[in-house]
């Protein structure tokens, strides 16, 4: 029986990961100065503390998917920039994916990624390869699902995704931009890592902190 | 008569094409602005939710074209009509028109009575008006 993670632990990992990016504030800056337009930090930092307002505000719903939808509309409002639409699109997909109702097993919260990566895409029209949050969510989810298929355990599953998005994350470094501002820069974006393929591995940092640390049942 | 949305990452250019193009228009086309963050606009940047309010705001069974300006604004207003009721989505069109020229044209042929995808038509043909003639 796979572990499930309840709403209230969802709540917690999303606290975690405001955090962190809020921590993380002019590391974010410093990276968008290099390849776009130096607001990523900032607007990151406004929608997390939007979102830090709401997951404490403890009027919020028990339910993953009506959960999942306040924090896309949290976000959609809060972050601004590219990366409102684009976490805003994250969440409300992933809202739209199978729960047990007020939890999710591993299977579910794969999938739950699987399909927030999905409307990512869509909304985005970025492939892998182009230098954006893809970079890390797309082997991050990959990672789970392959992890998942070899019945690994939660803790193996999370930190498989840890891993990928981290080692995504670092590729973007590699390679030139074909998507958003850092695309002007052309070969000139090589060298420097992607903003927002960085907050997003924050995602998975934290979920394998969060996930694995009171996630037992 | 269809309705018109402004997207845009300031509210103040939202709202300068808006009177452009009410003026066009002689006030009879409802337009809808959606300029800025929800701090009412000051700090810049697009949220699909204030283009769901404008949505709302102009809503009529004739359907809503929507102008953006660039980038993450044509982002939100994807994801605004993602959020909206089937029935109404229908009803929604996203324009690849330039945001001032192409308002003030929608807002003229709105105002006439012309039915959404012809008033997007004229619209988008405003990308393709040349402002300077360089021949010779």
């Amino acid at each position: 029986m796979a572990q499930e993670i309840t709403t209230n632990q969802l709540r917690k990992w999303l606290l975690a990961y405001a955090a962190r990016i809020i921590e993380n504030e002019d590391h974010l800056t410093e990276l968008d100065t290099a390849i776009g337009d130096a607001d990523h930090g900032v607007n990151m930092r406004r929608g997390m503390g939007k979102l830090q307002e709401r997951l404490r505000d403890e009027g919020h719903s028990e339910d993953v998917s009506a959960f999942l939808r306040s924090v896309a509309m949290t976000l959609i409002s809060g972050v601004g920039g590219a990366a409102g639409p684009l976490y805003g699109t994250f969440f409300l997909r992933a809202a739209t994916s199978p729960t047990n109702g007020s939890s999710v097993d591993l299977e579910q919260l794969t999938q739950m990624f699987r399909y927030g990566l999905d409307g990512l895409q869509q909304r985005g029209k970025a492939q892998a390869d182009d230098k954006t949050m893809i970079d890390t969510i797309q082997p991050a989810v990959e990672a789970m699902e392959a992890a998942l298929a070899a019945h690994q355990s939660a803790a193996v599953v999370l930190a498989a995704a840890r891993q990928a998005a981290l080692l995504g994350m670092k590729r973007t470094i590699e390679i030139e931009a074909r998507k958003g501002r850092a695309s002007y820069l052309g070969p000139h974006s090589i060298g420097h890592q992607d903003p927002g393929a960085t907050s997003a591995y924050f995602l998975f940092e934290t979920a394998a902190e969060v996930f694995t640390s009171t996630g037992a049942d | 008569m269809i309705g018109l949305v402004i997207v845009s990452h300031s509210a103040k250019l939202a709202a300068g094409v808006h009177e452009l193009a009410a003026q066009m228009a002689g006030c009879q086309v409802a337009i809808g602005q959606a300029g800025g963050l929800s701090d009412g606009g000051e700090t810049l940047g697009t949220d699909a939710s204030r283009v769901l309010s404008a949505i709302d705001e102009v809503w009529c069974e004739d359907g809503v074209l929507l102008l953006m300006d660039l980038g993450s604004a044509v982002m939100s207003a994807e994801l605004a009509l993602e959020m909206l009721p089937e029935n109404r989505r229908r009803n929604c069109l996203l324009s690849n028109a330039p945001l001032v020229e192409g308002a003030i044209v929608a807002a003229l042929h709105a105002s006439l009575g012309e039915p959404l995808q012809a008033v997007n038509a004229v619209a988008e043909a405003a990308l393709a008006a040349p402002k300077l003639d360089r021949a010779g």
